[in-house]
């Protein structure tokens, strides 16, 4: 970082700048002029945290997606559907008994096997032929996709959340101040979200954790690398696929349970999630988590903010992200580690 | 897969009908009088619909075929060019169709497809492989959220309709006789065309790529602009098949251009066959007398006719599983297992 500084005085000034203004803007109460020009601080500060928490839905679905691509060279176009399902089986698990955590070790159960049956029944038998594996994946999502809505039907189903989630909480910042009293209004926002947040963070950190810390980390960045080496020196490569497979199916599933708790879960939302997947993953860079989490974080925001600031052109935005980062870094912003 | 077909021989002039093989013959003397003896519905829904499709999926054999670049983007290029001869020409929607006559709209129309369809292809080749496929997509799908929600240019979610094909030469080319053999013309010069290009250098060069771009750019050849140039020449297929679109359905919507029917031309070209220039025919014959006709035989079976889409996904599936060239691989191993002596196993003498 000292480093970077050194040899790029002025984008770091440039950087460093731009990081007070926008922790200026997320503290400080506004000034009337600029609340005449950007609206209230209210909409700002709901945009960031709504983008933000959108970002961490985003990175759980990319990241299982980016996971099995950069080691599998499979672009499973079925990574939707099996996001859908998990939301399906985690509003049928919380509808049946209740709680809302059980859902989540339900659909991360019935998603991961369902991966684990795709990997052995299907993928297993055309290794090496990607564009293969990715039509078979396109077919398997239309499959699923009309199973899904053979059973579940065209309805919007959401989740529940447990009693001890539901409502909104005060955090230290200030939206305002009360015309009456004088006094600081704070942002209120719902509780559950920031779980979400806070949950999203610490499974990516815990990824990052056994990726770079553990024997299997260590071997499944060995197998991004150079696959037939991997199985060169005697490591069961077949193993390991299951395993990454079926880990980033289960992640799936849990972001399909999150998504059903703050969205709702519908036919056309496995479609949402794959897009919005490979967007994070051409952004961030393919196979690489961190990058995940960077591209999901910038499509998360630029979502909600364009949503607010520029209804009609909220989808632009978030190509003209992708626009840019093909045409300058076609590799992605962080580039899987060479 | 096969590259070149052999050229046939060049000892007699090129109208001697004579040249054409007996099969080829029977094919074009059969699809010319299909409108004599077929009813509306079928000359209309059927044939005019497959020969759309099929050219679309066409444009997309082209490129995955003889550039080994699976682009999904096909079927939004050939929406932009729907759109636009709608936006261009006349609709019911007057505050955003500027009514310029077809003569002017129709070629506007299919630039334009062409610059969106070059300019997308211009993304994707900036990585390789499998990648295009996800490139394609997203910008498939970002096209599709961008027209649903914008009511100034695209009118949103109800999209454009009475958009009328023009009658000129005495002739409403709205009408099924008509129209047919506009979109038979158009899939045939589509087909010619596609057939030329795959021989003459461009073509040639663009296999090379496909085979190995590294000798070829070693060689000299400009890998990238190779590919672009063989995005838009797809393109413009693709835009022109648009304008028939939109022209058989009478209105163009963001429905059109959703990602389900960008995958339903992956699924034509891929279970037709992409490596001859028919295979997207056949696959978009079978998809759609299976689309109009697939509700009956669901109901027959005892199934609920809504479970067409799980019947396309096996069918798919199974075509994936089971040849790796759709039905023109199924046909040629039965060719070749016919010719074999079935006790030897020797290839017979014919």
């Amino acid at each position: 970082m000292v480093r970077y500084a050194e040899r790029h005085p002025i984008l770091t000034a440039i950087w460093v700048l731009a990081a007070a203004v926008l922790l200026w803007a997320i503290f400080a109460p506004w000034p009337a002029g600029l609340e005449d020009v950007m609206g209230r601080k209210k909409i700002f500060l709901n945009a960031l945290f709504n983008g933000v928490t959108l970002g961490a839905l985003y990175f759980l679905v990319a990241s299982g997606f980016t996971l099995i691509f950069g080691l599998m060279k499979n672009v499973n176009l079925a990574h939707g559907s099996l996001y859908m399902l998990g939301g399906y089986i985690g509003y049928e698990t919380a509808n049946a008994t209740g709680w809302w955590l059980l859902s989540f070790v339900a659909a991360f159960l019935v998603v991961a096997v369902l991966g684990i049956l795709l990997q052995v029944v299907v993928f297993r038998r055309m290794e090496g032929q990607d564009l293969k594996q990715t039509l078979v994946t396109i077919g398997i999502s239309i499959v699923i996709a009309d199973l899904m809505l053979w059973i579940w039907g065209g309805d919007f189903y959401t989740i529940l959340t447990p009693s001890w989630l539901t409502g909104p909480v005060e955090l230290p910042l200030i939206t305002g101040v009360s015309r009456r009293t004088g006094e600081f209004i704070y942002l209120k926002y719902p509780i559950v979200r920031l779980v979400i947040l806070v949950a999203a963070i610490a499974i990516g950190i815990a990824m990052w954790l056994a990726l770079n810390r553990t024997r299997i980390g260590m071997l499944v960045r060995a197998g991004v690398d150079d696959r037939d080496m991997l199985s060169a020196t005697g490591v069961r490569i077949q193993r390991v696929f299951i395993l990454v497979f079926a880990f980033g199916a289960g992640l799936a599933g849990i972001a399909g349970v999150i998504g059903g708790t703050f969205q709702s879960v519908a036919p056309g939302e496995d479609l949402r999630f794959l897009l919005a997947s490979l967007v994070v993953v051409i952004v961030g860079g393919m196979g690489s988590i961190p990058g995940a989490a960077l591209g999901a974080l910038l499509i998360g925001l630029a979502e909600q903010f364009g949503s607010v600031y520029a209804p009609t052109y909220a989808v632009v935005l978030t190509f003209l992200i992708m626009v840019l980062v093909l045409a300058f870094r076609p590799q992605g912003l962080i580039a899987a580690g060479r | 897969m096969a590259v070149t077909d052999e050229r046939e021989a060049f000892q007699s002039p090129w109208w001697d009908v004579s040249r054409i093989p007996l099969h080829l013959f029977v094919v074009g003397v059969v699809l010319l009088i299909i409108p004599l003896i077929a009813n509306d519905f079928i000359v209309r829904q059927i044939f005019s619909y497959a020969f759309i499709l099929g050219t679309i999926a066409l444009s997309l054999m082209f490129l995955a075929g003889y550039g080994n670049m699976v682009s999904l983007v096909q079927m939004t290029v050939a929406g932009v060019a729907a759109y636009m001869t709608a936006i261009f020409g006349t609709s019911a929607i007057d505050t955003i169709s500027l009514g310029w006559p077809w003569w002017v709209a129709v070629p506007l129309a299919i630039i334009v497809a062409t610059i969106f369809g070059t300019l997308s292809g211009a993304l994707a080749v900036r990585t390789e492989g499998i990648y295009t496929i996800m490139i394609t997509l997203a910008i498939a799908a970002a096209m599709f959220y961008l027209v649903r929600q914008n009511y100034t240019l695209f009118n949103g979610f109800s999209g454009l309709n009475q958009v009328n094909a023009p009658v000129f030469w005495g002739v409403n080319w709205r009408d099924p006789a008509p129209f047919y053999y506009l979109s038979l013309l158009i899939a045939a010069l589509a087909y010619g065309l596609v057939r030329y290009v795959s021989r003459a250098p461009f073509g040639l060069a663009l296999q090379g790529v496909r085979d190995n771009a590294r000798r070829m750019a070693a060689l000299g050849f400009n890998v990238t602009a190779h590919r672009i140039a063989a995005y838009a020449f797809a393109s413009f297929i693709a835009g022109t098949a648009g304008v028939l679109l939109v022209w058989l359905n009478g209105q163009v919507s963001p429905g059109t251009i959703a990602v389900g029917p960008a995958i339903d031309i992956l699924i034509i070209a891929v279970v037709g066959g992409i490596s001859h220039p028919i295979g997207p025919f056949l696959g978009a014959i079978l998809y759609v007398l299976l689309r109009t006709f697939a509700l009956d035989v669901l109901v027959s079976l005892g199934l609920s006719g809504e479970r067409f889409q799980l019947l396309i996904g096996l069918g798919f599936l199974a075509v994936v599983f089971f040849s790796s060239d759709g039905l023109l691989g199924l046909w040629s191993r039965f060719r070749e297992r016919a010719r074999r002596d079935p006790v030897t196993g020797e290839r017979r003498e014919e």
